[in-house]
């Protein structure tokens, strides 16, 4: 069965707790000492959307299935709640079933969802860990370096997370791979034959 | 010929160049059809680029679904740079919905088991990122392979592909849980991560696996590990303690770490120390400055409310003070956990600043609030007075927001609680008139005004300043609420009943009453209409009866049926006599046989008003009151019947606006244990002397009775 979105509802503000009914059950429902049972994750980390303060998407990871369409849906309306957001608000809100996390740095946007049992703080360190990534590889970065070079922030997000998980924890090796990665890719794009260039080899 | 095609970034400068939306479109279009046209060529050497240019503009939202198939060519060429963007467009492009996605398991394949790193990771990273449960069907072997390979940049990647592939196809547990217990033993930090989420994944799937890994102790495992295990439980007691206390907290990464200690202690089953060690960590998150901190510190908080209340209750005063937070999350999140703490000892105080918030709080919290309110109010109210005084609170500071049942709830309260009835019906007074727009506040005060109208018009009370009401201006209040547009139907309707009850209440003359009365009598709306009618009627035929109709609501068991505060409606279940009620035959059926009474004498019959021979009188179908005998008249009652606990009595008024009347009415009880059935009574009145002729005919203990008799002794006031 393909991991897939848990049915949404169309409001997109503060949490459902109205479905659990009364305050009462629902802090009655959320434990007891005991764990609930947990619904097989789909990822921790369910998406990575990037944009601008007018909207504009700059970067989009998902690491579910989703058609075109829920994409496009989810992406505006997320944006627009978070966009909505006053400075003083915290970084967590709960959205649908998930719990977004979200960071302003300069005039872009950072934002993740998780799922309910994931470490909301974590998140944060994992958005400023990919930040301070972007930084080093483009030197002060800032968002035209990433409107200019998306392919780039996409490959070094997929260094730092894959499917969802973080896969590497040392900023050097981050690094150091996609360096690696840079000198294959100059390697082949070096002059080759004039029989290649024209389409014959 | 090849065209030169734009290069990304310039087309990226062309586009942000573009100064409307239809510009932009233009030039995306002009460029999306280059594309195509050189996707057709099928040129390889600038393919990357047309790919490249491609996905930018799909982030724009423009479609890009031509490019699917070049993604499969890019991934299947021998260039990096093409594999990089290929398999980036595959991301991006394909997902599990559409058949092309399974075209590039081969070429995954092929990648996967090349020698060249960057290569791999590609695949890898592409397969854990869109990879279908078929594709990791096919796909498993080889990601087993790489597994354990030699290059820790490969095997880390291996590793959460292997997460992915589970995620997907839980029966793969079976093939990647062999080689955890190896990985376990690598020094590579990002093989050790790997390796830990990977363990997670499966010990959450199969509780099998949990055999392997008992003595791993790292955090987030632990929580899986030590739930419903008691043994592993104990053995991390003292860890999670050191790490809680030995965790730097001057920056976020520190509250990160103790964040993930509290869930774990939260999820095992750890001692009790350890479990308020949690809780005493979250009430210090309360304070602290950054919000994200405080807010997963409430919603920390309201999962141990109830299992670790004790130690909650401490952090109380934190946890009010987050009510005056300004960001709604937050604040929702402590009122949650504020109602959730009030206890009975803590009640006042605690609504004394749920109140105050409720008159603060935004609107979408409004209604949660004013339910919490009343519900903690039901619970441990330490005495009705102030039971009624926090109801009255919320109905005037919120009374849109609250449930249906609270007018229902509170008129019961009010009800039962007799000494209060003189407060409540001034302090619901004062509050109507000061604003007659909170419905629930209006209906509650009007069925209070219209019970207890005497008691407000008498003057003092001395839990009140005394205040001088006069009747004209409690008419006048009613009949504002009658009148004005913000009052519902229903309210309108409680309005009209008060005032009809006030015609008993009040001393001076009803005309004021039975104006309006008259009035509605050609109301639109038909439920008052009716009611109206009735009450007119009331007035002009059956005036006789308004003040037993009208009387006092006898006091209602909380538990039993809800009371309606409409006396018209209510079917009561207090009953004040011990009488079993005997069913009524319609009365139609008894008027022709008077005549046999009468020693045969023929002629029309004319009784005004029918004598209904079931218990209450002619009341039955109109209201359902228990027995209560009209008020006690001038004129004794006489008993004129007696058999085997069946009784009938006789009772005498004459209404003062037509002495000329004598009313007698016959009320027949069965004090016995036995029911009685098909009861009949019959009365007939010889014009002069004035005395009753009465036949009895009914069904008792099994036998049938008839008794034919007459009523001489009429005392002497009933006499003309």
């Amino acid at each position: 069965m393909p991991a897939g979105f848990p049915p949404h509802s169309t409001t997109a503000s503060l949490p459902q707790h109205s479905d659990r009914g009364f305050p009462f059950a629902a802090a009655a429902a959320a434990a007891a000492g005991q764990a609930p049972p947990r619904p097989r994750p789909a990822a921790a980390m369910q998406f990575m959307l990037l944009f601008s303060r007018q909207g504009k998407l700059r970067l989009q990871k998902w690491y579910v299935p989703l058609s075109d369409k829920e994409k496009k849906k989810i992406t505006r309306e997320l944006v627009q709640t978070v966009l909505a957001r006053k400075p003083k608000m915290c970084s967590f809100l709960e959205w649908r079933d998930l719990k977004i996390v979200y960071k302003r740095y300069a005039s872009l946007y950072f934002c993740c969802a998780i799922e309910d049992q994931d470490n909301e703080l974590i998140t944060l360190e994992i958005i400023h860990r990919y930040v301070e990534l972007l930084d080093k590889y483009f030197g002060s970065v800032c968002e035209l370096d990433i409107i200019f070079n998306f392919e780039k922030a996409y490959f070094i997000l997929d260094e730092f997370l894959l499917g969802g998980e973080v896969q590497e924890t040392s900023k050097k090796n981050v690094l150091k791979a996609i360096e690696q990665a840079d000198l294959l890719q100059e390697e082949a794009e070096t002059p080759r034959s004039v029989l290649e260039e024209i389409g014959l080899t | 010929m090849v065209v030169p095609s734009l290069k990304l970034q310039d087309l990226i400068e062309e586009i942000r160049g573009a100064k409307t939306q239809a510009q932009e479109r233009e030039v995306i279009q002009k460029e999306c059809a280059h594309i195509r046209a050189s996707f057709r060529d099928g040129d390889p050497v600038h393919r990357h680029r047309q790919l490249a240019k491609l996905l930018y503009v799909h982030m724009l939202g423009y479609p890009a679904h031509f490019g699917q198939m070049e993604c499969l060519k890019l991934i299947a060429s021998s260039r990096f740079t093409d594999k990089r963007v290929g398999y980036l467009g595959a991301m991006l492009l394909l997902d599990e919905r559409h058949d092309a996605h399974l075209l590039i398991t081969n070429s995954i394949k092929n990648d996967l088991s090349q020698g060249i790193q960057p290569v791999q990771g590609l695949a890898l990273c592409t397969l854990s990122t869109m990879g279908s449960a078929e594709m990791c069907r096919d796909l498993a072997p080889e990601v087993e392979k790489l597994l354990l390979q030699p290059s820790p940049y490969v095997r880390k990647k291996a590793i959460l592909t292997a997460v992915h592939m589970i995620r997907k196809v839980p029966e793969l547990s079976s093939v990647f849980l062999p080689p955890c217990a190896q990985l376990l033993h690598e020094r590579h930090h990002g093989i050790l991560l790997g390796t830990i989420t990977l363990i997670t994944e499966l010990c959450e799937r199969s509780p099998a696996a949990l055999r392997h890994f008992r003595k791993v102790q790292i955090l987030r495992l632990l929580r899986i590990l030590g739930r419903n295990h008691e043994e592993s439980s104990e053995t991390m007691n003292d860890l999670l303690a050191q790490v809680a206390t030995n965790t730097d907290t001057s920056r976020n990464a520190g509250n990160a770490v103790l964040f993930e200690t509290v869930l774990t202690i939260m999820d095992i089953r750890s001692a009790a120390g350890l479990r308020v060690l949690a809780v005493n960590i979250l009430g210090r998150f309360l304070l602290n400055s950054d919000r994200n901190i405080r807010y997963v510190a409430l919603t920390s908080l309201l999962r141990l409310v109830q299992s670790d209340h004790s130690a909650v209750q401490r952090h109380r005063p934190t946890v009010v003070e987050c009510l005056r937070e300004t960001d709604a999350s937050l604040s929702r999140r402590a009122l949650e956990l504020s109602l959730a703490l009030v206890n009975s000892s803590n009640v006042r105080a605690m609504m004394q600043e749920l109140q105050a918030f409720l008159e603060s709080c935004p609107p979408d919290l409004r209604a949660d609030c004013a339910s919490g309110i009343l519900l903690a109010a039901e619970r441990f109210a330490p005495t009705k007075r102030w039971h009624i005084d926090t109801i009255l609170h919320v109905l005037t500071t919120a009374g849109t927001h609250v449930r249906d049942d609270a007018v229902a709830n509170l008129t019961q309260l009010i009800g039962g609680a007799q000494e209060l009835h003189a407060y409540s019906v001034r302090r619901l007074y004062n509050a109507l008139a000061e604003d007659i727009s909170q419905q629930p506040l209006v209906q509650v005060a009007a069925w209070c005004i219209g019970e207890y109208g005497d008691l407000l018009l008498a003057g003092n009370c001395e839990e009140i300043e005394p205040l001088q009401v006069d009747e004209e201006e409690v008419l006048a209040l009613l009949e504002k609420v009658l009148q004005s547009h913000m009052s519902l139907p229903a309210t309108r309707g409680y309005a009209l009943t008060a005032l009809m009850k006030l015609s008993t209440r009040l001393c001076g003359d009803n005309n004021r009453i039975r104006q309006v009365v008259s009035i509605y009598g050609s109301c639109l709306d038909v439920e008052l209409q009716q009611r109206a009618v009735e009450y007119d009627t009331l007035f002009r035929k059956y005036d006789h009866m308004r003040a037993a109709i009208l009387e006092k609501m006898p006091l209602v068991e909380r538990d039993g049926p809800q009371a309606d505060e409409e006396a018209k409606e209510s079917k009561e279940a207090a009953q004040l006599s011990e009488a079993a009620p005997v069913p009524t035959e319609p009365q139609a059926s008894q008027l022709l046989d008077l005549l046999d009474l009468l020693d045969g004498a023929s002629g029309d019959v004319q009784h005004p008003p029918p004598l209904d021979p079931s218990p209450g009188g002619a009341l039955i179908h109109l209201l359902d009151l228990p027995c209560v005998p009209p008020p006690p008249a001038p004129i004794p009652d006489l008993k004129v019947f007696e058999r085997e606990g069946v009784q009938l009595n006789l009772s005498f008024i004459r209404p003062p606006e037509n002495p000329a009347l004598l009313l007698i009415t016959v009320t027949a009880t069965n004090f016995s244990e036995g029911d009685v059935t098909h009861f009949i009574c019959q009365a007939a009145v010889p014009k002069a002397p004035l005395r009753l002729k009465l036949r009895l005919t009914y069904d008792h203990f099994h036998q049938s009775v008839q008794e034919i008799f007459e009523v001489n002794n009429l005392p002497v006031e009933s006499w003309q």
